[in-house]
């Protein structure tokens, strides 16, 4: 099995799936061409989240994440729920296929963008931030991949183990885009 | 204690088991109980309730030592014993036919020379060598000396591209493939590109056919090959080669074909085709893995891709791997004797389920040819979900298909191929691929159709894709 049991339960059993008709925010990422969408709602108050729901088209990996992500915030504070994140997401699942860590691992971004969306209709006349929704991430390389094209285009080149973290990256890169760490040409 | 525990335990058990569940005791240890629900406990959304409610206020009751009780592990998603089991993922690999493993197991023993020693051990190998050769060339209708044995569908794929583009390197630098080839092809044409060559892709229709008129506008002068898959395992498509053949001979360009998912499913024959060279697997007529086979026509160049040695006429170096070969050609044997019988089967089996799944849910679409297509093959696109989910859900019914090639199951982007049919990628993301084997029944077919609609709804219930779907369709 791909996954661990933990990410097959959240899988199996999601908590918290629906929609909030009334919702005080609503956060959406991903688009189909990642192959994951992922929606939250969000019912705040006295700057808690009092109740969360959230629907997803995508993969057992991106189902599991975002029923996890509505369990791991329910009750918080806005500025806990903040806090969350992907990384955090996944360590709770027992750990995502690397593959799966940035297309499918977007229900705390979803989360975020829920509040996000609440703090501006709090507060309208907010600068708008730049939209996530249609912003998808290449899963070797963490690179970020535009418009219509497929997740992977990016690194539709050779890719290598970085020798110091272990991580993909793209061959002849002059830093390691994981670690840092300068690459031998 | 754990007696106490298992007594208390046996009290639930009918009420389980009624549901056609049940519950075991994994182990007892500082006032913790540990059990396992299994059966149809193990895979019910309730499984957490029931154990919250049910049996560990019970167990409280009888036992009152019990501090908690909790779920040992998740028996959900692996498959459960009793469990109806079916394998509809021929695609990726088929079962290993029993005569053929017999055949093979003397060559793991006994006669395991090696097939160039002179001596009788090596001898003995050797004809065993030439007899899988002639048994897999009568298959494809071809010449024993025009069968070369690789390590798989894909090297024979790598061996043709790369070989033959640089056996004529001198004639040009052009390759036209089809925008449906298989990942070895597409990835061969494009390390070829690193020497200096360029491909064109032709494409499809919507029914992932390839028009041999765009085949011919896509050659050129400086082409040196053209490589077309013949049926393509995703969506079933048998493609028109023999009419691409023409097409290449009248300008002198020789054809590759993967015919990987084809042999030994429907017959297959060079003549026939007119193809220079045709690449196959055993692990798709019931042979062995790690055993695939290029045919090339005599008097058609190509240079090896592995050097060394003489074996297979000194264009595949490397000992011959033999146990593998004598699989291949006793499953080759085998295919070509119950070709018709296997066909009629499936073709039957494969209707039955491309005319009843979309009466059981709806905005399901068949992908590839209707008529033209593999008799063991059936793929769909269900729309508002998306195929992985799909798969995972079906094996814990215990039903194995694919949401794909194999080879691209943990890449996250929509295929190629139904891409390149002018699906879009929210519908692509949804590819289901059954694909029969021998031992598939009509029961497992029905078995199918009644797990399918459930898990559909049930994904289809949380998906972003569908509700907005339904608020369009009520306005």
């Amino acid at each position: 099995m791909i996954y661990t049991d933990k990410v097959m339960d959240h899988f199996q059993n999601p908590r918290n799936v629906g929609v909030l008709k009334d919702a005080d925010g609503t956060g959406k990422v991903g688009n189909p061409v990642c192959g994951d969408m992922m929606t939250f709602y969000i019912k705040v108050k006295d700057n808690r989240l009092e109740d969360i729901k959230f629907q997803t088209f995508g993969c057992g990996a991106a189902i599991a994440v975002s029923s996890i992500v509505s369990e791991l915030a329910m009750g918080k504070t806005l500025e806990e729920a903040m806090k969350i994140s992907n990384e955090i997401v996944a360590e709770e699942l027992g750990g995502l296929p690397k593959n799966k860590l940035h297309c499918s691992n977007l229900g705390a971004d979803a989360l975020h963008a829920a509040i996000e969306d609440y703090r501006k209709k709090q507060a309208p006349k907010k600068m708008e931030a730049p939209p996530e929704a249609e912003k998808c991430f290449c899963p070797y390389c963490d690179g970020p991949v535009e418009g219509l094209e497929s997740a992977c285009t990016a690194c539709d080149v050779d890719l290598e183990e970085c020798p110091h973290c272990g991580n993909l990256t793209k061959k002849g890169e002059e830093k390691c885009v994981k670690c840092g760490a300068d690459l031998e040409p | 204690m754990k007696e106490k525990v298992e007594a208390a335990l046996d009290k639930v058990r009918p009420a389980l088991m009624a549901d056609g569940g049940n519950v075991e005791l994994v182990e007892v240890k500082d006032g913790v109980v540990k059990v396992k629900l299994t059966g149809a406990c193990g895979g019910c959304p309730m499984s957490q309730l029931t154990l919250k409610m049910g049996i560990e206020r019970h167990l409280k009751k009888e036992v009152p030592e019990v501090k908690r009780s909790s779920r040992f592990k998740l028996t959900a998603g692996v498959p459960k014993r009793d469990m109806r089991k079916v394998y509809l993922d021929h695609i990726a690999a088929t079962p290993l036919d029993p005569e053929v493993l017999e055949a093979m197991l003397p060559f793991f023993r006994e006669k395991f020379g090696n097939p160039q020693s002179l001596h009788s051990a090596g001898q003995e190998a050797l004809e065993a060598l030439e007899e899988a050769r002639s048994r897999v060339a009568r298959l494809i209708g071809a010449e024993d000396s025009e069968v070369h044995f690789t390590a798989s569908g894909s090297e024979a794929n790598n061996f043709a591209l790369k070989g033959m583009a640089m056996a004529r390197r001198d004639k040009g630098n052009h390759l036209v493939l089809s925008a449906i080839e298989h990942q070895s092809v597409l990835h061969s044409a494009k390390s070829l590109e690193k020497s200096g060559f360029s491909s064109t892709l032709v494409p499809v229709d919507r029914h992932g056919l390839i028009d041999p008129e765009a085949v011919q506008k896509a050659i050129r002068k400086e082409t040196v090959l053209v490589s077309v898959i013949l049926a393509s395992s995703e969506v079933g498509t048998v493609e028109p080669v023999a009419d691409i053949a023409r097409v290449c001979r009248a300008a002198g360009v020789p054809l590759h074909t993967d015919a990987v998912a084809a042999v030994g499913n429907i017959s297959v024959d060079v003549k026939t085709l007119g193809v220079d060279a045709l690449s196959l697997a055993a692990d798709q007529f019931y042979g062995p893995k790690g055993s695939g086979a290029l045919f090339v026509r005599k008097g058609v160049r190509i240079l090896p891709i592995i050097d060394g040695g003489i074996q297979e006429a000194g264009r595949r170096a490397g000992t011959e791997n033999v146990p593998g070969i004598v699989g291949m050609g006793k499953a080759a044997e085998i295919a070509r004797a119950r070709l018709s019988e296997r066909q009629e089967r499936m073709k039957a089996l494969r209707d039955r389920l491309i005319e009843r799944l979309p009466q059981r849910v709806d905005r399901v679409y068949l992908t590839g040819h209707p008529d033209r297509r593999l008799p063991h093959q059936a793929s769909f696109c269900v729309e508002f979900i998306e195929g992985e989910a799909m798969l995972l859900n079906l094996d814990m019914k215990g039903i194995a298909v694919s949401s794909g090639s194999a080879c691209t199951s943990r890449a996250l982007k929509a295929s190629h191929v139904l891409l390149a049919m002018g699906i879009d990628h929210a519908l692509a993301q949804g590819s289901l691929v059954f694909s029969l084997v021998d031992s598939t029944t009509a029961e497992d077919i029905d078995y199918l159709l009644d797990v399918f609609p459930p898990v559909v709804d049930r994904l289809r219930n949380m998906s972003p894709l569908y509700t907005k779907f339904l608020e369009e369709t009520q306005k």
